[in-house]
């Protein structure tokens, strides 16, 4: 891994991240780099720093040290806010809706502030864009429901959805299938490819083996904030770190 | 302009031609005098729903921003003799600066930490004006009213057209924020802050600006009192029933509409004044807090909450 000098084609490239909370390391020297369009899977076992991780992607967390690069731009001091409106969109582990609005509204969120639209222009062209996002989620018909009455799997399309919605280049997806059941969980993939067909990256972190195997181009396990493999997933999978990290010796 | 503005500044309009008719028509000061007391908490009610409802940021802090308007009138009465029209907007100055200092300073807190934060302020700033001796200090000072402008033929029936006049102005400011893009950062803020700046909401800006929105209307509407009781003194002026009052009025009238605020300090501006006259005004107190606890028993979305179960006025009729 050479993470200093920039490959063709690169949107994401964390150089040497360090977190810690107090005296302990929750990331530690991570230096990775996400291609344009790719399919990134991230793994490791609970603890092993990939929520950090993602909140340092995201903005929720600073690092002590080291920089994120998004497109060639140094957005490491950057809130969330900011880097939403560069093009870095998340889902969260637990569903974070806005409770007190219906899930059109919850898009229209995404849409008045992140999606870099004119502030002129009306308001039923936005809510045309949002509708169709909803129609690809497979939500249209919930468009005007309270969130308070969506199942769990509609929750977290709803999450994918608003995050779609800021019409991002990176999309991170932090365990969107995490208690779904088997269907919902292929119905949740099926979505996350078709996303990622188009010019958008998706950093999915899961634990559900088949779902990461059958989605990504590439893989990355943590264990205690370090890196022990990364690669394409039978490779990941056949490290012998890797098993002993999940599996235990 | 579309039918919901046209109808909302119609309403206006004709609101206000009604106020300066009963200012020429009526001839006794009294009822002049008791509804300048409910435009007043009109205006506050409206303008604390702004942070208190919209944001969720429950600011315990209004007699602070009241008494401040009160203030900054009486320091330009008693250096300048600046007229009323000069006190009430550099009262909205001071308030949307202070607004902005105490967003600042509580950029981290929420919940229950950013409402003891306000109660502290409005403590330490009523503590300062008790020892400025230049505006009175503890002992208060007294006013002179200027002679009355035309068409009014009284200063109190003047008073409660500008009353009326912020009135109107508070209440089409908050409808625009509830009607822009900013209401919706503010809702969005509100139930998940977190989620929200992911999303794209400038979090720390939407709330900085709410504080410094409500923090000027509420001192304008503040600042007309020192004229209008011709006194000021400190522990009126930052009195903690301002905060309560306007607490249990926009609760009580629902904080999810513009309406439920003015619903809600007509509701109780009118209860309290008919309790003054026929019992006593310390009633006042009693009545409202029994109110509160029957409104958030009964209706903890208050008078808006109830309208909107018992008619087709849904959430997404914002007008």
């Amino acid at each position: 891994m050479t993470p200093s000098i920039a490959s063709e084609g690169s949107l994401l490239r964390i150089d040497a991240l360090t977190k810690s909370f107090g005296g302990f390391v929750a990331l530690d020297n991570i230096s990775v780099e996400v291609r344009k369009g790719e399919r990134f899977g991230l793994i490791g076992p609970n603890g092993s720093g990939k929520t950090t991780l993602v909140n340092c992607i995201s903005g929720v967390l600073r690092p002590n040290k080291g920089v994120v690069l998004f497109r060639d731009e140094d957005i490491t001091p950057l809130p969330p806010n900011q880097r939403a409106r560069r093009g870095i969109a998340r889902s969260f582990q637990i569903p974070r809706p806005f409770k007190s609005m219906t899930v059109m509204e919850n898009l229209m969120v995404a849409l008045d502030f992140a999606a870099g639209h004119n502030v002129l222009e009306p308001a039923s062209h936005r809510r045309g864009t949002a509708m169709s996002i909803l129609t690809r989620m497979g939500l249209a018909s919930k468009a005007d429901e309270a969130t308070a009455t969506l199942t769990q799997v509609e929750l977290r399309k709803m999450e994918l959805a608003r995050a779609m919605a800021t019409g991002p280049k990176l999309l991170v997806s932090d365990e969107a299938m995490a208690g779904l059941s088997t269907s919902e969980v292929d119905e949740v993939l099926d979505l996350l490819m078709s996303l990622a067909g188009e010019d958008i990256a998706i950093i999915m972190i899961e634990h559900i083996m088949q779902a990461v195997m059958r989605f990504s181009d590439r893989v990355m396990c943590l264990d205690a904030g370090k890196i022990i493999a990364i690669g394409s997933p039978t490779e990941v999978m056949a490290n012998l770190r890797v098993q002993e990290a999940y599996l235990g010796t | 302009m579309n039918r919901n503005n046209i109808a909302f500044w119609s309403g206006a309009v004709v609101f206000l031609a009604a106020v300066l008719v009963m200012t020429r028509t009526i001839g006794n000061e009294y009822p002049f005098f008791a509804g300048y007391v409910i435009l007043q908490f009109v205006v506050l009610s409206v303008a604390w729903s702004i942070l208190g409802g919209y944001a969720g940021y429950v600011n315990f802090g209004t007699n602070a921003f009241f008494g401040v308007g009160v203030y900054t009138a009486v320091l330009l009465v008693e250096e300048f003799g600046a007229p009323l029209g000069v006190q009430i907007a550099v009262a909205a100055l001071v308030g949307s600066l202070l607004g902005l200092g105490v967003g600042l300073l509580t950029m981290r807190m929420r919940g229950i930490f950013f409402s003891i934060a306000t109660i502290a302020l409005a403590i330490i700033i009523e503590t300062s004006v008790t020892n400025w001796r230049f505006v009175g200090g503890a002992a208060g000072i007294q006013l002179q009213r200027p002679a009355v402008m035309p068409p009014f033929d009284s200063y109190v029936k003047m008073l409660f057209f500008v009353q009326a006049l912020l009135v109107v102005i508070a209440v089409a400011t908050t409808r625009a924020i509830q009607n822009s893009r900013i209401g919706r950062g503010l809702q969005a803020l509100r139930d998940d802050e977190l989620a929200a700046e992911c999303t794209g909401v400038p979090t720390l800006r939407l709330k900085l600006l709410a504080c410094a929105i409500s923090g000027a209307l509420i001192s304008a509407g503040g600042a007309p009192a020192a004229m209008y009781l011709q006194y000021a003194d400190p522990s009126s002026a930052f009195n903690l029933n301002y905060s309560i009052s306007v607490l249990a009025m926009s609760l009580i009238g629902g904080t999810a509409h513009w309406v439920g605020p003015v619903l809600g300090a007509i509701l109780l501006g009118v209860t309290q004044q008919l309790l003054a006259v026929t019992i006593s005004s310390e009633v006042n107190v009693l009545v409202l807090g029994i109110m509160l606890v029957v409104f958030v028993v009964a209706a903890p979305k208050g008078i808006i909450g109830l309208l909107r179960r018992w008619s087709p006025l849904r959430a997404k009729d914002r007008s």
